[in-house]
């Protein structure tokens, strides 16, 4: 149960998911990675570059300032690992389970949010856009690789994702390989 | 009936004699073997083995080649205006040209010189002499752009210059043109009273690379035409040729070429260092400029020096010695191991060259044969090693490769010779088309010569290209030389006339190369880091525009209260921090250039509107789907109108 309150540790390390802008003018690529108080790029002028190629269909300046779970999220990861380490030293597999049934919860609660957030930069546009096409939303994929005019746009889970995946799975070990006696 | 046959027998003696005489035309194309194209062939995509640094010549500036390819990287304005990149007509790059005779516009740029370490070159920097304004620029090559340049006082013709030594401790400058001490109104006949010749030694600080003028040296007036710093056991030397020894001030092509043999002046650096330092020096008045762009304030700053530190070879023995050298020497160059001067007798077959060994011997043993002004000059035979008799005529400059060969150009005869260094012995030549000046060999006059390939530098094109009118191209010719014969591979055009080059294995500079200038690090006066903090002030008749641009649009974008007779300033800064996306701008009426902003840049524009009227200004470099519209009007009213001042961008009314 410990090695999951270290495991969120490097949730602070490293980013969640990265997604990848590739088109004929950016051979190497654009990426900008989300991580769990910050979105960051390549270079500092990253998330600049991104809105400025955004701004042309329309889209929303992303403004990691302006996004609140960028501020919140770092709070909540920290309460999940407090509360590790609190029902480790409790010692009860009841607990355990109930920490991973929670991690499991409050991690599909986070892609849904994602989810919501790609949808409204990829549908709520500006009607003054000097480039519209019609019927066109711009939502990069939660999962996966999409053509979005000229760029291919990728979206996959980056290093922070795979050390949650570790926590919620040092949760359940805890659970299954924890003392029978005291459980339930 | 016999006048008949007279006439005819007549007409095909006539026709004979006609096909007898001798054939001329019948291009000599050089071509090599069929395997040249793809040895010069460099893929789409793929990037060159090494950088080439060609001088402009009388252009000014320098010419960035990617080799063995030939293809041109980047023209870099150095000594001359350039209205494409606004060199010289933006309020930041003007303090540059700064010189003693105010602002000068152009040069004649000879001498690429790379920055060494340990005698090899070190990728940091790039040195240029301009020869006509006696002055040395440094360029920066992670920007590839001129840093510096200072002014080289009490000079005329700045031709031997900048020839690093081992760790660019200095550059150096000599005088070509020998002028009156200090400079006066003296009759020109007055020549061998009252002209000298200079030497500067120009130190480079190790950590920045700013020039400062250490020292100079007064010598005879001679005209010093090229030189070399030794190295490895030479280091601590400098070497320059001279002609005109004869001192002539009229009709030099003869005057100057009587004497059977002139000088080398071997100068021991290290001894004048000493001198300067126990106060030997005088201290003399002069005035020369001092100019550096910073990379922070994205701008130049001129500084008039008034003092300059003169020794005076008479009163510091041991500092400066003659070699004999036949018929006006003109390259002077030093194999790698630094044992070997080799004089370049322009106007000769052979070549002679020296010993450093046999040159420090002959010292110690003052084997003299006369002093002048306090010069000795060491006997001819004593300090010579060797002679290469060529079988071509008039050598030039030589170059050195991996394997302990020598490559010398002879003009006249328009070729290149290989011989052995220390055998003399000739081993191969090649023709040049046509008439070979200058030659380069990546690394050939360093400690670690690079081999591989020799490029060419000629001085008369001819035949060579599609023609172009009177005016041709000048042209380079690149020859493989990793084998025991060369091998003419390519000929390619060069901008004004490449006097020497540079090569530098690509990886040596590649990854230092900037991509950008970083906004936050923009510390110039007039920034405005976004849009924010665009605004327009107007003092007196100076309006400042403090404006930006990032794809696609200017702020402000519309402008209006300017005044006939106003000094507009616009102060635009590139707001983009993105590799490669450069803006441009330009105004209506402007009598100046356009700006050419890197990304993270400022730069200022001076426009001085002369008529009422609404004038547009756009971006001139495409930056994206939406450049065109990249655009916006200034409103200039009437001298004394009350229009007030506004400034706008995406408001409506």
């Amino acid at each position: 149960m410990v090695l999951a309150a270290i495991m969120l540790i490097f949730l602070f390390l490293f980013p969640i998911w990265k997604i990848t802008l590739v088109a004929p003018q950016y051979p190497g690529g654009i990426a900008m990675y989300i991580w769990i108080n910050k979105i960051t790029g390549d270079t500092p002028g990253t998330l600049q570059n991104i809105n400025i190629l955004n701004h042309y269909v329309g889209m929303k300046f992303i403004v990691p300032d302006s996004i609140p779970e960028l501020k919140y999220f770092p709070f909540v990861i920290a309460g999940m690992g407090v509360l590790a380490i609190f029902f480790a030293i409790l010692n009860k597999r009841w607990l355990f389970l109930t920490w991973g049934i929670l991690f499991v919860v409050l991690g599909i609660l986070g892609v849904y949010d994602f989810h919501l957030w790609e949808y409204d930069y990829g549908h709520n546009l500006s009607p003054t856009a000097p480039i519209k096409v019609p019927g066109m939303a711009y939502q990069p994929p939660l999962f996966g690789t999409k053509m979005l005019l000229n760029f291919k746009a990728s979206s996959y889970p980056n290093w922070g994702s795979l050390f949650y995946g570790l926590s919620m799975l040092m949760g359940f070990l805890a659970f299954f390989t924890g003392k029978r006696k005291s459980t339930l | 009936m016999k006048i008949k046959s007279i006439l005819f027998f007549s007409t095909i003696m006539v026709g004979l004699l006609w096909s007898c005489q001798p054939k001329h035309g019948g291009r000599n194309l050089g071509e090599s073997s069929s395997d040249a194209a793809s040895k010069v062939y460099v893929a789409p995509g793929q990037m060159d083995e090494f950088y080439a640094f060609l001088s402009g010549g009388f252009s000014g500036q320098v010419s960035v080649y990617g080799l063995p390819s030939g293809r041109l990287l980047k023209v870099i304005p150095v000594f001359s205006v350039d209205a494409e990149k606004g060199y010289g007509f933006n309020e930041e790059t003007k303090p540059l040209l700064q010189t003693s005779f105010g602002f000068v516009s152009w040069d004649d740029a000879h001498h690429p010189e790379l920055s060494q370490t340990a005698g090899i070159p070190d990728g940091r920097w790039l040195f240029i002499n301009g020869n006509n304004t006696p002055r040395i620029a440094r360029l920066d090559l992670t920007t590839f752009e001129t840093a510096e340049i200072i002014e080289i006082p009490n000079s005329g013709g700045n031709h031997s210059s900048p020839f690093t030594t081992e760790n660019t401790e200095y550059v150096v400058a000599g005088t070509r043109f020998s002028v009156p001490f200090p400079q006066k109104d003296v009759p020109i006949g007055s020549f061998k009273e009252n002209f000298k010749g200079v030497l500067s030694f120009i130190s480079v600080n190790p950590e920045t690379g700013k020039m400062e003028i250490a020292f100079q040296i007064l010598l005879p007036a001679f005209s010093y035409d090229l030189a070399h710093s030794g190295k490895g056991k030479s280091h601590g030397w400098t070497f320059f040729t001279s002609y005109n020894t004869e001192q002539a001030n009229t009709l030099m092509e003869a005057n100057a070429s009587q004497y059977d043999k002139d000088f080398i002046a071997a100068v021991n650096w290290k001894k004048a260092e000493e001198y300067v330092k126990a106060g030997k020096a005088r201290e003399m008045p002069a005035s020369y400029f001092h100019n550096v762009y910073e990379d922070k304030t994205h701008m130049a700053t001129s500084e008039e020096k008034k003092t300059v530190k003169v020794l005076i070879p008479s009163e510091c023995p041991d500092m400066v010695y003659f070699l004999p050298t036949p018929k006006s020497p003109h390259g002077v160059d030093i194999d790698p191991t630094g044992e070997y001067i080799v004089g370049a007798g322009k106007l000769s077959a052979d070549m002679a060259v020296h010993s450093f060994t046999k040159m420090l011997k002959a010292i110690e043993n003052k084997s003299f044969e006369t002093t002048i002004e306090g010069i000795p000059v060491i006997k001819y035979e004593d300090v010579l090693a060797g002679m290469v008799i060529s079988g071509g005529l008039g050598p030039l400059h030589t170059e050195f490769d991996d394997k302990g060969n020598a490559y010398t150009t002879f003009f006249i005869s328009s070729e290149v010779v290989k011989w052995k260094v220390g055998s003399w012995e000739v081993l191969d030549r090649i023709p040049c088309y046509y008439s070979v000046g200058h030659l380069m060999i990546p690394g050939g006059d360093s400690k670690k010569p690079f081999g591989k390939y020799m490029l060419a530098l000629n001085k008369i094109t001819k035949d060579r290209y599609l023609p172009t009118g009177p005016e041709l191209n000048q042209a380079a010719q690149l020859y493989d030389i990793s084998g025991d014969k060369m091998q003419l591979l390519l000929d390619f055009p060069t901008i004004g006339e490449p006097h020497y080059g540079q090569g530098i294995p690509a990886e040596l500079i590649k990854p230092k190369s900037k991509q950008f200038f970083l906004l936050s690090e923009n510390n110039h006066p007039y920034v405005a880091k976004s849009e924010a903090e665009t605004k327009v002030v107007r003092e007196g008749n100076v309006v400042r525009v403090y404006m930006t641009a990032i794809r696609s649009h200017f702020a402000p974008d519309n402008i209006e209260g300017i005044r006939v007779g106003d000094k507009v300033y616009f102060h635009l800064t590139n707001l983009e921090q993105d590799w490669d996306v450069p803006h441009g701008f330009a105004i209506q009426s402007s009598r100046n250039a356009e700006l050419l902003i890197m990304p993270g840049q400022t730069e200022t524009l001076l426009w001085e509107p002369d008529r009422p009227g609404v004038f547009p200004f756009y971006c001139t470099d495409f930056c994206s789907a939406l450049h065109q519209e990249m655009q916006g009007y200034v409103r200039v009213s009437a001298k004394g109108s009350d229009v007030p001042l506004k400034w706008s961008t995406g408001a409506t009314e």
